[in-house]
Parts: structure tokens; sequence; C-alpha cells
């Protein structure tokens, strides 16, 4: 208990010190915000409704998408690994405390947005604050753990980020209603995390109609974040002078199942 | 140095080991122990097999052929159960960047349930720095660090990977006074250096690596003895007359002269050293200055090599 403290804490302080952390976890996340409140109010009224969960999805998937992957694979990289393993650093922790303490950051986060985004901007306050928030942290977290342990390098860990990054920000409801894309694009959007993210969001802290059924969307999330984990875990890499590794990285797409499945479930 | 080491309990034992990559064989079927309280070196040109071998014998690679063993544990089928019982310090390994001295003590110490060493981070010369992130670190206070942390869990095994690469004079013989405590009370220490002087002071025995195998292991002192080389035995007095002269000694195959000195290349230095003595008596000159040394590990070491490892 003590080794795992001690690992949290210093994951933690991590996200702080590292600058580039810093930048993905808060900076750049809540520069965002403000220029999102100031703006796109002005612009699209109608998204004071749903910002505070936009900001929130938007706020997980930069800190977890992002800003996870880039130190897994880093580590690796310069051999901090192999300093954990010959002193009995488990895998499940190398890949479970960073991520924790990156849904901590989240959390913390998306606690100013959303108690900010009321008196700042006219955000509309959701009626329940349930689980499927940590559902939605865990589900980006595990993604991105998932994205660390296969990149090769960190350059190939920013492809495979942006990947589902950038259609999200675009299709998966955050800046748009999800109601307004085509049809055909409508199917692509749901294969997005980030779609079922807002879907849940949405209808259970909102009572809002949704192209998903909410509690579909947790199932999705939840699933899929289990998978992601576990695949993680398997495919963890220790060192990458080592070329005897467990199973191909291509077993990663593997985590897109749910996604797929829940694509289906749309309305 | 002791010559012998404390027991002969064996603590590492390696069989046939084989380690490939793809086609290349890195290392080709060696074996050897290590006993309870020895230094064991592991010398050898790069390439030769060392770091392969001792990331086998951590548990960090898996050999492809043989056995090895520490303390009955097999490191390939049994990592976990090896880990509070040795203690490493790589040749490439990492710290996090952000990472604290005193925060790296903690973490490590923590996963093998022990308490933080902190005097020993005070007698590497890091009491200075505990709240000093890892890169902020010179390279030598990093290897430091390393083997502050290899040593924190007093584990009765250590597996040195090239300790004092980067070390200034000074932590060089704290590492080697601190290794040698270590052996006196029971350790066994796997050094694998470039450093023949070092590996001449520090070890019991030295296993030399070649191409993969092991061409010739004993004590520093049996392998300086068992070599063609010669020793060197040379001689200044205050009329030089042995420069002119070129009187035949025994045992003596070479001779040169160098500055004030006449140096003879002897396979048996007791009578050469006798007869010179004798002869400078006889010629009413004075020795001022005699000076034998044997050959040094690192003759041996660049014979054996240089010749493929044909002895």
């Amino acid at each position: 208990m003590t080794a795992f403290v001690n690992h949290f804490v210093f994951e933690f302080k991590t996200g702080l010190r590292n600058s580039n952390l810093l930048l993905m976890n808060y900076l750049f996340p809540l520069a965002f915000y403000a220029m999102m409140g100031l703006v796109m109010t002005q612009v699209n009224p109608t998204f004071t409704e749903t910002m505070i969960p936009a900001m929130v999805v938007f706020v997980a998937m930069v800190s977890t998408l992002l800003g996870l992957p880039g130190p897994l694979v880093e580590s690796r990289e310069a051999g901090i690994y192999r300093s954990y393993k010959i002193n009995g650093v488990p895998a499940l922790s190398i890949l479970s405390i960073p991520a924790l303490s990156t849904i901590f950051h989240v959390l913390i986060v998306a606690a100013i947005i959303s108690f900010t985004c009321a008196p700042l901007f006219d955000g509309v306050v959701p009626e329940n604050w349930g689980n499927f928030v940590l559902v939605t942290v865990f589900a980006f977290g595990a993604l991105g753990a998932l994205i660390g342990v296969i990149s090769a390098n960190s350059r190939s860990t920013v492809l495979w980020s942006q990947l589902i990054f950038l259609p999200s920000m675009l299709l998966s409801g955050l800046m748009m209603p999800l109601d307004i894309l085509p049809e055909s694009v409508r199917f692509v959007s749901a294969l997005l995390p980030a779609t079922q993210a807002m879907q849940a969001y949405l209808g259970l802290a909102y009572n809002q109609a949704t192209v998903i059924a909410p509690l579909a969307s947790v199932g999705t999330l939840l699933v899929g974040g289990i998978l992601a984990f576990g695949l993680a875990i398997y495919l963890f890499n220790w060192d990458s002078r080592n070329d005897v590794r467990r199973g191909n990285p291509l077993m990663a797409l593997l985590a897109l199942a749910p996604y797929v499945a829940g694509a289906f479930l749309m309305r | 140095m002791s010559e012998t080491s404390e027991t002969n309990e064996t603590v590492v034992r390696v069989n046939h080991f084989r380690k490939l990559y793809g086609d290349l064989v890195a290392v080709d079927g060696i074996s050897f122990e290590a006993h309870r309280g020895e230094i064991f070196g592991l010398l050898g040109p790069n390439g030769a097999g060392k770091t392969s071998m001792l990331e086998c014998l951590e548990g960090i690679r898996q050999p492809d052929g043989g056995t090895m063993d520490i303390l009955g544990i097999d490191p390939a089928s049994q990592p976990r159960r090896l880990r509070d019982l040795i203690g490493v310090q790589l040749q490439i390994a990492g710290l996090p960047a952000t990472m604290q001295v005193k925060e790296a003590m903690r973490f490590f110490s923590a996963y093998h349930k022990v308490a933080p060493r902190y005097d020993l981070l005070d007698r590497l010369g890091l009491g200075e720095k505990l709240d000093s992130q890892y890169d902020e670190l010179s390279t030598g206070l990093q290897r430091r660090l390393a083997l502050a942390l290899a040593l924190a869990h007093k584990p009765p095994v250590l597996f040195l990977d090239e300790p004092t690469a980067g070390l200034d004079v000074g932590s060089r013989a704290e590492l080697h006074t601190l290794m040698q405590e270590l052996r006196d009370q029971g350790a066994t220490i796997i050094l694998a250096t470039h450093d023949m002087a070092e590996a001449e002071k520090m070890t019991d025995r030295v296993a030399i690596l070649l191409r993969g195998k092991i061409v010739a292991t004993g004590s520093p002192r049996e392998l300086t003895a068992t070599g063609a080389g010669f020793t060197k035995v040379s001689v200044r007095t205050e009329q030089s007359l042995l420069a002119a002269d070129d009187t035949n000694f025994p045992a003596v195959s070479q001779r040169a002269v160098k500055e004030e000195y006449v140096i003879y290349f002897s396979t048996d230095p007791g009578p050469t050293v006798s007869a010179i003595l004798q002869y400078i008596g006889t010629q009413n000159d004075k020795l001022i200055d005699l000076r034998v040394e044997r050959p040094s590990l690192e003759e041996r070491f660049l014979e054996i090599t240089n010749s493929g490892g044909v002895q």
C-alpha cells in the first residue's frame, strides 16, 4: 500500500512538474475553455446548453489521449521501466497509476469548469452528477494507456492519439449537435468514444433526448475501458531494446470493438 | 583484496548459457560460478556478451539455452522472487526526469518493503541533493543514485555494470571502499567493467569474455602469472654503468634504455634482480632506484584478446 501511495503521489506531482503534462492537464484545456466561453457562446448561444459536458469530455480527451501516452513511451525509451522491473515495480502499477493520476487531474479541471461555467458563461449546470463522468474518464484513460503501450515511438503516439482526437472534436457532438450530421456521418460518429461520452452525459445529466440510449453509452464506455486497459497490460513491453514482446500491437484494435457494437445501438 | 572468497558457498551459478539475437550468437555456452563474499569480474571488449549475460541473470532478458540460478532461483522463470535478493546497477537505465533524489529512495524502498536508506545517499555524496530532480543531476551523480538504490534493500547479490563510468576520482574511491565493505559483509558482487585497474584492484576472480565465450578465468594474480608477459625490472645507478654494459643477466630476454633507467624484461625476476645487484656491487656503482613491475591485468587482457583467445 505504501508503494502504491508513494507511486501515486509521485505521478500526481509529475502531472504538475512536467511542463508538457502541465500544459495538457491544465493550461491548454482551461485556455480552450475560456476561449470557447468567450467566443463560441457569442457565435452560438445554444452552446451554453452543452458547454459543460463538451468541455469535460474535451478535457478528458486532451489529458488522456494527448498527455498520457507520450510519457509512457518516453519512459520505455529512456530505460525507466528497466529500472522499475529490477526493483519489482509491477506492470499493473506502471500503467494504472499514471492513468489514475491523470484521471484525478481531469476531475480537478472538470470540477473547475463545472463550477465556473454558469457564473462566467451562463453554462447550464447538470441536474444529475452521475458516475458516468468517472466511467468516461476511465475509458479515455485506458485508451491513452493502450496508445502509450503500442506506440513504437513518440511520433507514432501523436499519430494514434490524433486519429481519435481530431474526429472526436468534429463529429462527436462537442462543437455541434449530433442530429445535424448526415446519417452516414452519424454512424461514423457513434464509433468514437467521445460521442458515447457526450450521449451519456446529455441523457443522464441533462435529461436531453439522445441518439443512443445513455445507459447503453455508459455500458459501451465501461466495456471499452476495461478491454483497453486489459489489452494495455497484456501488450505492455518493459524494454524497447528487447525484441521479444507479448502479442501483436494490432491486437489493440480489439479495444474499439465495444464502440463498433455501440454504434449499432444508435436510434 | 582477499585472495579467496569468504566461504565456498555458490551464490550465482551459470551453466552452458547461450543468448542469441536472431542469427547472432551473443553468448555461446558460458559456465561460471560466483561465491558468497566474492567480487567476480566480467571483463571483455564491447560486444563480448557481458551485458547480455548480466541482463539474463537479472531477469530482464530470457536466455536461449543453458541454466542459471541465483541462490537457487531461476531468473528466467522466477524473476519476481529474485527482486529482493539482487541489487542492480544497470548500464542503460534511467529514472523519471522529475523524480527527486529523496523521492527515488522512498519510491524503490517502498517496493522492496524496506525503510528508505537516506544514509546511503549521504555516503554517496547525494545528501545535499535530496530535493534535486533526476534530470538536474550530473551523469556521475545519476550513477551514484542508481548505486544507492541498488544497495538500499541490502541485497545479498549485487550486479554492477560499469559502476565507475563517469565518476570522479573521489567517488570512485568511495565506491571501491563500499564494494569492499559489502564483500566483507558477505555480499556477492558481479562486476562488469572495462577498467582493468579496477578489476585488478577489486576482484577476487575474473572471467575474460571474447566473442561470447569465456577465454580465461582465475584471480587477477593467476591470470597475470600465466601469460607470456615479462616482469619489468628497471634499474637506475649513480654512474649509469649498466646503460653502457650489455651484460647478460639470468632470465632476461630483452633490454632497453630509457632516460636514466635500464629496463630488463625478465621471465624470472628473482635471479635477475639478484644478479643485477651483485653486478652493481662488483662495479663499485651505487643503486639509486630499482623497480620490479609484474605484467598488469590490462597487458594480460590485451594479450588474450589480441590473440583471439588462443593461449
